[in-house]
């Protein structure tokens, strides 16, 4: 990386740093929350393992609102939250809540539908073999939707490096802060051009090893 | 109710069709019922159709039991009833003497577990291989892993399927998939079977090898079997009682053999006709003779069973009675392991004749149904 600066090459690598951190963080969060409440959605729609209309559609009502909300409007519009958790509002640590919780409500339904696509006949069948409900879950019904669960957490992965381009409206650094303070706000092209290709590797680098793990873990 | 009725006489060697004559109070059965579905009612919401209509179907211990009917009748959500995938808005459903609709959730379970089932597709966990499937309901159950290995080792050889315990599903064929699916149906050693259409799926090859397998099966494990089925040929090869449904209704019941053989309600004569023909084409008819001046031509289909099955009963006819007999088509078969024969003849000669004649034949015991010319 001749063409940058030796101190741009130290921003760079410690923007990498940053948007790894924030994008490793969030997305374990949302995997960690995100998949009791696809679960909980899941089991209580109708048709499903409890059906219960009063707790699936207000948790549906609020996971669709926290989806529709546009991501830098929800950045600022938890400020106070925000605070609350990681004690700051600025910086990479104060950007991971607002990630965290974007990316839970994304990952929510994509692993709700991930366990929509398990065969109900095979739920069934257990059901027939006398499991528990909890035994359905833990046994049938997230061992068949593996694949799916890891196809989700890939795409919500790479949605999480676009996300967090905009950490920098709250000071939480990362690549895409780098390139609109340097290549956009400085016209430095090649910062710009440097930022880009690295988050082009970085997303499919990403992409690559979910579909590796998907192929691995489907036997269909 | 007359349904209810009708089922409780069905104990051979009672009739069928007898609700009119039967008392309140009927005796108890010879065997004991392994399953006994007792005036199960059944609404969906959806459309508000009544999927079962006042159904009661009882199987003996040690038999196979089919349900026959086209799709929509309501033999899937009958056999459904039994372990309650599905619960009847109204009945009773008894298996080994235990009423399941009084069951805890806790109850149930441990019921379900003495109940196989068996499903049309299959429905195998697809990231499980063979070995990890059949031992499903054993990990259900909470069987040490030791003892559920040496269960697997156990039963994969009943099935056919020892060299595959460490494949999973989509490398098998349908036929091996429903193999496993029956393994892991018998592994919890359950003393009762239901066949989901466990051979719609299937090819008419694999079909009759499953069919075999579950007749195999059924004799060495002491099973008690209940399938529903669309194909009239699956009641042939493997049943000993069969119910027709339609309209979430049972209109007909009975041995195999006899339903086969004197079928009554329309429906059942066509599911009949499916598997031992439909009377004479109309391109042969066509090419039969006309009859001679002063002469009529009468066909008739004739059932041949019981003793005089296998007497020269045509050439008896032929000469007594003086008349001309055409065989058009005939075969025999094997029902339930009874000999029948259905056989299409044309009789010429004078109306009085063909009359006696087809009397006579009568009084042997065959069956003669006049086919319009």
């Amino acid at each position: 990386m001749s063409w940058l600066a030796p101190a741009l090459q130290d921003l760079l690598v410690e923007a990498l740093w940053d948007t790894a951190l924030m994008v490793g963080a969030s997305a374990a969060i949302a995997v960690i929350i995100g998949l009791p409440i696809a679960l909980l959605l899941h089991a209580t729609a109708p048709g499903g393992l409890a059906p219960n209309a009063w707790l699936n559609r207000p948790l549906g009502l609020v996971v669709n609102a926290t989806r529709s909300t546009p991501f830098i409007i929800l950045m600022v519009a938890i400020v106070p939250f925000t605070r609350l958790v990681a004690g700051t509002s600025i910086g990479t640590g104060a950007a991971i809540v607002p990630l965290a919780l974007a990316a839970t409500a994304f990952l929510a339904r994509l692993f709700e539908n991930a366990l929509r696509e398990v065969d109900p006949g095979v739920i069934e069948a257990a059901r027939a073999m006398g499991a528990t409900r909890m035994q359905i879950v833990a046994k049938v019904l997230v061992p068949e939707a593996l694949p799916g669960l890891v196809a989700a957490t890939t795409v919500a992965l790479v949605s999480l490096v676009g996300f967090s381009a905009m950490a920098g409206a709250v000071g939480g650094g990362g690549l895409g802060d780098l390139g609109i303070r340097f290549g956009y706000q400085r016209f430095m092209p090649e910062v710009m051009a440097t930022v880009v290709v690295i988050l082009i590797v970085f997303v499919q680098a990403l992409q690559s090893l979910g579909d590796w793990l998907v192929r691995r873990l489907s036997h269909r | 109710m007359a349904d209810l009725l009708a089922e409780r006489v069905a104990a051979p060697p009672a009739p069928r069709h007898m609700a009119d004559a039967m008392p309140d109070s009927p005796s108890p059965p010879v065997t004991p019922w392994a399953i006994s579905l007792d005036r199960l009612t059944r609404r969906f919401a959806r459309g508000n159709t009544l999927a079962l209509d006042d159904v009661s179907v009882s199987v003996r211990e040690g038999e196979v039991f089919g349900i026959v009917g086209r799709s929509g009748a309501g033999k899937s959500t009958l056999i459904r009833c039994v372990n309650l995938l599905e619960r009847p808005d109204a009945g009773r459903v008894t298996v080994l003497g235990q009423d399941l609709l009084a069951l805890d959730d806790a109850g149930l379970r441990a019921a379900r577990r003495g109940i196989g089932m068996v499903f049309q597709h299959f429905n195998l966990h697809s990231r499980r291989t063979v070995a990890e499937n059949v031992a499903f309901p054993l990990e259900v159950a909470g069987l040490p892993a030791a003892e559920r290995r040496a269960r697997v080792a156990e039963i994969l050889p009943l099935v056919g399927l020892e060299g595959k315990r460490d494949a999973y599903p989509a490398q098998l064929s349908g036929g091996q998939k429903q193999r496993v699916g029956i393994a892991r149906a018998l592994a919890s050693r359950p003393r009762i079977l239901l066949c989901d259409e466990a051979t719609s799926a299937l090819d008419p090859e694999t079909t009759r090898e499953i069919l075999a397998l579950i007749r195999d099966l059924r004799a060495k494990l002491d099973l008690t079997v209940l399938l529903i089925t669309h194909e009239m040929a699956v009641v042939k090869a493997i049943c000993d009682r069969v119910a027709v449904m339609e309209a979430g209704r049972v209109i007909e019941h009975g041995p195999v053999f006899s339903v086969f053989t004197r079928p009554e309600h329309p429906t059942t004569r066509s599911f009949v006709a499916e598997v031992i023909g439909h009377g004479v084409p109309a391109s042969t008819l066509a090419r039969l003779p006309a009859p001679r001046p002063g002469e009529r031509r009468r066909l008739a289909q004739v059932v041949f069973t019981g003793p005089n099955s296998t007497r020269a009963v045509v050439s008896e006819a032929s000469r007594d009675f003086g008349l001309d007999i055409n065989i058009v088509s005939g075969r025999v078969d094997d029902i339930a392991g009874e000999p029948f024969g259905v056989m299409a003849l044309a009789a010429y000669g004078p109306d009085g004749a063909i009359d006696a004649a087809f009397g006579w034949m009568r009084d042997l015991g065959l069956t003669v149904t006049e086919i319009a010319p």
